[in-house]
């Protein structure tokens, strides 16, 4: 039963038919898309015109930036993390419990592993355009530190598959839109204390708190880019994001199997 | 019939927890059948079905369909099978045809054939006219035939459809069972679930009366009226809660009676002779009404319930 569970929860053929699905869905709704650029540029302007004047030069790691500079990749970041916790729960809630969109498609040869790395693709994509809206905006004003700043992309599409994937897992537990609730409960925390507004060397002794956070690990990774530095400590980062993404999706098509295929 | 079986199953079950939803049923259906399950609500019908689609792993018992086993074999299985759901799970982010389009590339159809299937088969369901048009704003009927549709997108051999016409007003029910009359008649396989009997007198060649989890019968619509009914049924209504008390100096008259809340049937061989016999005896109803027996009468002898509430 339970070698059962695994192999099924890693029969994946065609994840790629429900990014297909979801394309057909947004190509009349681009306007969505498109207001995704927004909130980068309404973030990064009150940075720019606010914050930015009024708080001085900090330190980082031995070195000395501007703050709009420290806070602005922490943002990418977080936005990659907004977007797919969005796209990954209510989005995914709606489509088990009401449209009954996925007991449609596994009455074909679909399966529940195809389902939900599909529909996590799909916030990847949408994080990935995001990403790059983001960038494009730090760099019309003038917030990029170094050309490595282009890795900052692929860092947020590993953000967003993360959160995707804990997000659609999370999702697959809950029992009502109450449940919902507690999401900003986890999300607002992370967003305000993942080093993102301050140094982890503001946390005193409570720095190992923040390294629970998954965005902490993010952050890390897009902030380096963006000054186009390089440290050992960042494959640690990146496989805490794989790991997270890898347990995610497990658990996920796992309920889906339970919540579905009963 | 010499065919393999397209589905066979052996003493298969069902349980949800301690729920025994489906309680060791043999059964057999053999290529261009026309199949149906027939039971009233909770009976086991649309477990079944979905142990057939290969979205829900028997508890105990063999099944096997297309000779291939449904939990190792789901995909296959599921490749080749064309499901009508009892809710109609249509896309609705999606237009109707592109909901077609979209199912037919979940089965990797290329997507040019997807769409030359699709037009045929909106053809085919009269509905070219609402192609472009969202699925919400559409009528139960035309849904429905949407489901249908897109269910045949990937030329399926088998067609499952549990409860096709159930909500559906009389015109749409017609319209319906034409369609699936021409699919029958072009070969395709139907498994089909309804608690209407004369769904299944339309549609079936031949069916199992399921009560309960278990099979109580099984056999043609019209053998199944021969061995459990008879050929007339003669309906009295009396004015309201006295039909206990009429029916009791007329209980001889016809082979058998049910007396229901409100009515009383008087199954005979010759209706309007048993309604003589009553006149006869001054047990004059305050209407009455000689039919034909139907599987309805069938199942109140097999269960001695109604089938729809």
């Amino acid at each position: 039963m339970i070698t059962g569970l695994a192999s099924s929860a890693l029969d994946l053929r065609r994840p790629h038919r429900m990014v297909e699905r979801s394309v057909m869905v947004y190509r009349r709704g681009w306007m969505v898309i498109v207001s995704g650029f927004f909130e980068p540029l309404f973030f990064l302007l009150s940075i720019r015109i606010g914050f930015g004047a009024l708080i001085g030069d900090i330190e980082v790691g031995g070195r000395t930036i501007g703050y709009a500079e420290f806070v602005a990749p922490a943002l990418m970041a977080a936005a990659a993390m907004n977007g797919a916790i969005f796209d990954s729960t209510m989005n995914v809630f709606y489509k088990v419990k009401y449209s009954k969109l996925y007991d449609s498609v596994l009455a074909t040869p679909m399966t529940t592993a195809d389902v939900a790395l599909g529909e996590i693709a799909w916030a990847m994509l949408r994080g990935l355009m995001y990403s790059v809206a983001f960038l494009l905006t730090m760099w019309a004003l003038g917030m990029t530190g170094s050309a490595w700043v282009v890795l900052a992309v692929p860092v947020c599409v590993l953000i967003g598959f993360a959160f995707a994937s804990i997000g659609m897992a999370v999702t697959s537990f809950m029992r009502s839109w109450s449940d919902f609730e507690y999401v900003p409960a986890v999300q607002v925390p992370l967003f305000l204390f993942s080093a993102t507004f301050f140094p982890l060397s503001q946390y005193g002794s409570w720095g190992w708190v923040v390294q629970l956070s998954p965005l902490y690990h993010g952050v890390a990774l897009v902030r380096g880019a963006n000054l186009g530095e390089w440290s050992w400590t960042y494959l640690g980062h990146v496989a805490v994001l794989v790991g997270l993404a890898v347990v995610g999706l497990t658990i996920t098509a796992r309920r889906l199997r339970a919540l579905l295929l009963s | 019939m010499a065919s393999a079986p397209l589905i066979s199953a052996r003493g298969l079950v069902k349980r949800f927890g301690g729920f025994t939803a489906v309680d060791g049923i043999d059964v057999e259906v053999h290529p261009g059948e026309s199949f149906g399950f027939l039971g009233p609500n909770g009976a086991g019908k649309s477990s079944t079905m979905r142990m057939i689609g290969c979205v829900s792993p028997p508890t105990e018992g063999e099944l096997s369909i297309f000779g291939l086993d449904p939990v190792r074999d789901g995909r296959e299985i599921r490749s080749r099978l064309g499901v009508v759901p009892q809710q109609d799970q249509l896309d609705v982010e999606l237009t109707v045809e592109e909901n077609l389009v979209i199912y037919g590339r979940y089965f990797d159809i290329p997507r040019a054939e997807c769409r030359r299937r699709a037009a045929e088969l909106l053809d085919f369901v009269q509905l070219t006219e609402r192609a472009r048009s969202k699925v919400d704003p559409l009528s139960g009927g035309m849904k429905r035939r949407v489901t249908i549709a897109r269910s045949l997108i990937n030329e399926p051999s088998l067609l499952l459809l549990d409860e096709p016409t159930t909500g559906l007003d009389p015109q749409a029910r017609h319209v319906l069972w034409d369609r699936l009359y021409r699919l029958k008649q072009r070969g395709v396989t139907l498994v089909l679930t309804t608690h209407y009997m004369d769904e299944a007198e339309q549609l079936c060649d031949r069916l199992v009366v399921m009560d309960q989890g278990r099979i109580v019968a099984e056999g043609s619509p019209r053998s199944l009226i021969a061995e459990y009914s008879t050929r007339e049924v003669l309906e009295l209504r009396y004015s309201p809660g006295t039909n206990e008390a009429r029916a009791v100096p007329i209980a001889d008259v016809g082979e058998r009676q049910e007396v229901l809340p409100d009515r009383v049937l008087i199954y005979a061989h010759d209706g309007e002779a048993a309604l003589h016999e009553v006149h006869e005896r001054d047990a004059m109803p305050e209407s009455s009404l000689v039919r034909r027996s139907s599987l309805e009468d069938v199942f109140l002898r097999l269960t001695g319930r109604t089938l729809v509430d």
